[in-house]
Order: C-alpha cells, then structure tokens, then sequence
C-alpha cells in the first residue's frame, strides 16, 4: 500500500516504530501531490524545504509526531503566505501561528501546504477562490463543495493524510460530503479562532478533515482547549475524544428531522441516507422522529447574521497595515474605495453590500436584530430535539458534487444549497459528515454524506456514533482512481 | 423594505467603490436575496430574545501586564507603504 494512502493513525504508527522516517513520509506526500494536484488544483502553495526542516528535527513519540497536515489557506502559519483565497491578500506573509497551529506543532504535527477554498470562506463550490478552481477528485468537471474544497480534495485524494478548515454554514462538512472524507465541525467555543481570518465571528470554528472517524478524534484532541487569545474559547474540558471509539450504540437514539427529508433531496441522496439510518437500526440504535420547525428561516437568518458580522470583519482591509493598496489615490475615500474594489471578488463584494444594508440606520431593527431573534427560536428547536435523542441524522447536502460552473452566477440558489449544514452554526452545536454511499450521475461515482448532529461539547458521543457505523461499513475506504 | 435598497449608497457606506455594471448587477441578485430574506417577518418573535452568539460568555478578564508580542518591524512587515517604522496613509485631514 501506498504510504500516502495511509490514515494518520496508520502513519504515525509506522513513525512511531520507525518503520519509516518523517522525511521519507514527507518526500512521499510531495511526490504524490505532485503526481496528482496539477489536475486536483487543491493546493494554493507549498514550503517543501521549510518542511523537510521540520521532517528532520520530528519527535515521533508525540501523538502527531512527524504526521504534515494540511492548512486551508485561512489559518496564519508564520512565514507562510495566507490569501484566504483573496487577490486582497496577495504577497501577505504570516508572522504568527494561529493557536490551532501552535498546537499542532506541540503534537508533532508538520503544517504543509496551503489548501485552496472560496473567498473569505464564503461560498459552496470554492469557485469563489481568486486563484482558481479546485477540481472534484471523484469527477474533475464537478466542484469540491466550499468553501473549504481544498482541503477536502486533497484528503480524498491521498495527497493530505488530514487537513484543517473552517465552518461557519457548513464549509467543512459540505466539502466533506461532496468528496467523501470526514469533516468535524466542532461546538462554537471549542476550538480557538485565533490566527483564523474572521469571516462571522459567532458562527465561525476551526476543524479537521480526515479519512476517517478515529483520525478526526486525534486531531480534535490536540486542536481543542480554551485559549486566552480567543475569549470565546471555553473553559470545558477536553475529554480524550478517542476513549468512546468502539463502543456499541445500544441506547443509543438518533433523531430524525422531518424537515431534513423532503423534496428537493436528491433521490439517490435521499435512499442513501435513509440506507444509513437502517443500518444504524440493525446496529442497535433507536431511531426516533423529531422536528426542526424552523429550518426554512435559517437560510434567511444566515445570510444576514453572517453578511453582517463579515461587513464589519472586513472593514479591516483599509490598504494599510497589509494586503493590496490602490496605487495613486486621490484621497482617503478613493484609497479605500479603489483599493477594496480592485482587491475584492465579486461574492466578497456581493455580502459586505448586503451585510452593511442590513446593519445600516433604518433597516437594523428590521433584519439584524429580527434574524437574532429568529436565531433563538432556531437554537431551541435544537434543544428541544435533543430532549428527544442523543444525536440528528440527515444527509449533509441535498445533493451530491454539482459541475463546475453551474451556479456560479445564482447566488441565491447556492446559499439554499446550504440548508442543512447552516443551522448548526447558527444553534452553536457540533456537527460531522462521513461518507454513506454513493450515487451514479453520469457514469460516475459521486460520494454521499450523512451528517450527524450533537449537543454542545458532545463530540466525544458524536465521533462514537459516528465511528460505529464507519468501522461496519466500507465506504470510507473507497478512493478516486486518479 | 427591499424597495429602498440602493446599492450604490449602501456601497458608500461600505467605502467599496463598485464598476456602473456591477451596481446594475447586484441590485438584481441582492433584491433577490432580501425578498427571500423577508419571509423571516412572518415568523412571530414577540417575547423573543436576541442571540448573538450561540454559547454566550460574558466578562472574560485578563491581567491587565505587558507581555512579548509583535515588534515594531513585525506589525510592519506586510505594510504596503512605511516609512521611519510608521505605516504611511493618505491625507486625513486637507
């Protein structure tokens, strides 16, 4: 077996016996990203050689120990440039390491390469990216999902044995789903913010992609944890997310949303996931109905909670302190009117005008402070839901990996491709995706997901029940032929 | 309400200088947006409080002591424009 087609597990426990080297892992990751990423597009950059530095001085006894993880190009890395995908950060290199960086390299962990995602995170199909289109590893002409698609195409095809992204409406999980790996969105305040470019402070969260359940509990345990950086970070405590894996799911109750299946679901979405929630059954769990009622306003309130905490997160690219710079202003509204016109894309443009509308004198009370409202009503359906059960089970998307240029140009038919990842956000509570079949569209295998849903700071019963049916079933072993 | 939307202001208001064609644009997609975003005032929010975020904490306190962090050089070493360790920015003040 390839050495790049290794789970983490697998790899640092060949490091640890020093079966091999962290440099031979290394140079064998560069040669498969090079083999494979002219077509996949999913990386942005790469520091080969500050990497193999760091390849050679490894301490493979620590949990990571010599295992390079991916970083969507969102997350400061100190020397390493951080576009978030953006003509407006061109040329910026980090000085810093965000937290989740920091703790990565305390475990061991190499952070290498830059993974490619939408603008600012903000998009569904990483079309947004200023720098290119990421293709999907499972069909080259379909989109990975966003907006972290980068770092999900480079981990399901081998050339990332994990990576990092973020979720603020679903921008790990939906990736996840649309190229067949896991991706854990964690509970808001889990994980730390810091040195991750803002997009909606309150939604928001750093996590892992992985090819599978247990790797994404090895790298929750080392990126979890208050931080004094971020005050949003909480103080609860980080259980090994790895000690549940294994048990049974007698007791076990997962709910079904009537409002996560309905029309509009892909059929071959629909039957894989409804194959799922069987499957759960025979392994021991009580599936139980439960509801959502206000699902179809989550959509709405999304999109003016998030444009809104956006518009006032990039106010800060003034052309000043770093990031592109108007050349020849003739005053200081032209600097920064010129400068965010030339810098921004057109998503990017599109919700800092909408998120300044909604927060603008006269309109606050109408939208911002109604959407807060609604998002409260959004929260106790979940509470009350999980009054009912232990975890929500539903598909991730309502369909699977679209082509490449589809909707580019319809934004609002992309944001209602987010209907049932937004919700978690909005409610704070974590959330998975993990592969659960596939459907044939074209001749092709296209990868479905099956996402669960926890309490807040339940990821430990989460990854449990998750890694239940993962290990008694095989679709997380299938690959891409690349 | 999505009568009053005007992106040309409310550009302004963002300091995002926009192309004639883009404005064109983006008041049709973005009145879209907002009469899609509307159906939210059927929803009855009386009594309703606000979140504005998910696991609210409140009053989280530091020691106010110095501690290592950027130098000058640092804080300045993605800066389009310095000089004398200072940023440089358009006149402020005519």
């Amino acid at each position: 077996m390839e050495l790049t087609a290794l789970s983490v597990a697998e790899v640092q426990q060949k490091l640890r016996t020093r079966e091999v080297s962290p440099t031979e892992v290394l140079r064998s990751l560069e040669a498969r990203i090079m083999q494979v990423d002219p077509a996949i597009r999913g990386y942005l950059s790469r520091d080969f050689e500050a990497a193999l530095q760091l390849a050679e001085k490894a301490d493979v006894s620590l949990p990571l120990g010599g295992v390079p993880i991916a970083i969507k190009d969102v997350i400061n890395v100190t020397g390493e440039p951080c576009t978030a995908g953006s003509k407006i950060l061109q040329g910026y290199r980090s000085n810093y390491d965000a937290t989740v960086i920091s703790k990565l390299r305390a475990a061991g962990a190499i952070p290498f390469g830059r993974c490619n995602l939408d603008e600012f995170a903000m998009g569904s199909s990483t079309e947004n990216s200023a720098f290119g289109h990421t293709r999907n590893p499972w069909d080259q002409s379909r989109v990975p999902g966003g907006s972290s698609g980068g770092s999900a195409a480079v981990v399901a095809a081998d050339e990332a044995f994990a990576a990092l992204g973020s979720d603020t409406g679903g921008s790990i999980r939906q990736p996840a789903a649309l190229c067949g790996c896991v991706g854990l969105k964690p509970t808001y305040g889990r994980v730390s913010r810091f040195g991750l470019i803002a997009f909606a402070s309150s939604l928001d969260q750093i996590g892992p992609f992985t090819k599978n359940v247990r790797d994404s509990a090895l790298l929750l345990n080392v990126i979890s944890g208050r931080d004094p950086q971020d005050s949003t970070s909480l103080n609860e405590p980080v259980s090994d997310y790895t000690a549940g894996l294994g048990r049974d799911l007698k007791g076990v109750r997962l709910g079904m949303p009537r409002e996560y299946f309905i029309e509009g679901v892909d059929p071959q979405v629909d039957a894989a996931v409804r194959a799922a929630i069987k499957h759960y059954e025979s392994l021991g769990a009580e599936i139980v109905e439960v509801s959502l009622p206000n699902t179809e306003h989550a959509v709405g309130v999304y999109y003016i909670i998030a444009t809104a905490e956006a518009s006032a997160n990039l106010a800060r690219f003034d052309g000043v302190r770093y990031g592109h710079r108007a050349a020849d202003a003739t005053g200081l509204l032209d600097h920064y009117g010129r400068t965010r016109e030339e810098g921004f894309g057109p998503e990017v443009k599109r919700r800092i005008i909408l998120g300044t509308y909604v927060l603008s004198s006269g309109y606050y009370d109408a939208y911002y402070l109604r959407a807060q409202k609604v998002r409260t009503l959004i929260r106790d359906d979940f509470t009350r839901a999980f009054e009912k059960c232990d975890a929500i089970i539903g598909p991730t998307s309502p369909e699977v990996a679209f082509k490449a240029g589809d909707r580019s140009d319809d934004p609002l038919k992309m944001y209602l491709a987010d209907i049932f990842t937004i919700a978690t956000n909005l409610a704070g509570i974590c959330g998975l995706s993990l592969p659960c079949g596939f459907a044939e569209v074209e001749g092709k295998k296209l990868p479905v997901g099956l996402q669960l849903l926890a309490k807040p700071f339940a990821e430990a019963q989460l990854l449990q029940i998750a890694h239940a049916y993962e290990q008694s079933t095989d679709w997380h072993k299938a690959r891409p032929a690349l | 309400m999505t009568a009053n939307f005007d992106v040309r202001y409310t550009a302004q208001l963002a300091r995002l200088h926009l192309s004639e064609e883009e404005i064109a644009k983006f008041q049709t997609q973005l009145s879209q947006v907002l009469a899609y975003v509307e159906k939210l005032e059927q929803v009855d929010v009386s009594g309703v409080e606000p979140t504005a975020h998910a696991n609210a904490v409140f009053n989280v306190f530091r020691e106010d002591a110095t501690r290592d962090w950027f130098t000058a050089a640092d804080a300045l070493s993605n800066a389009p424009r310095t000089a004398n360790q200072l940023f440089i920015v358009p006149k402020v003040i005519e």
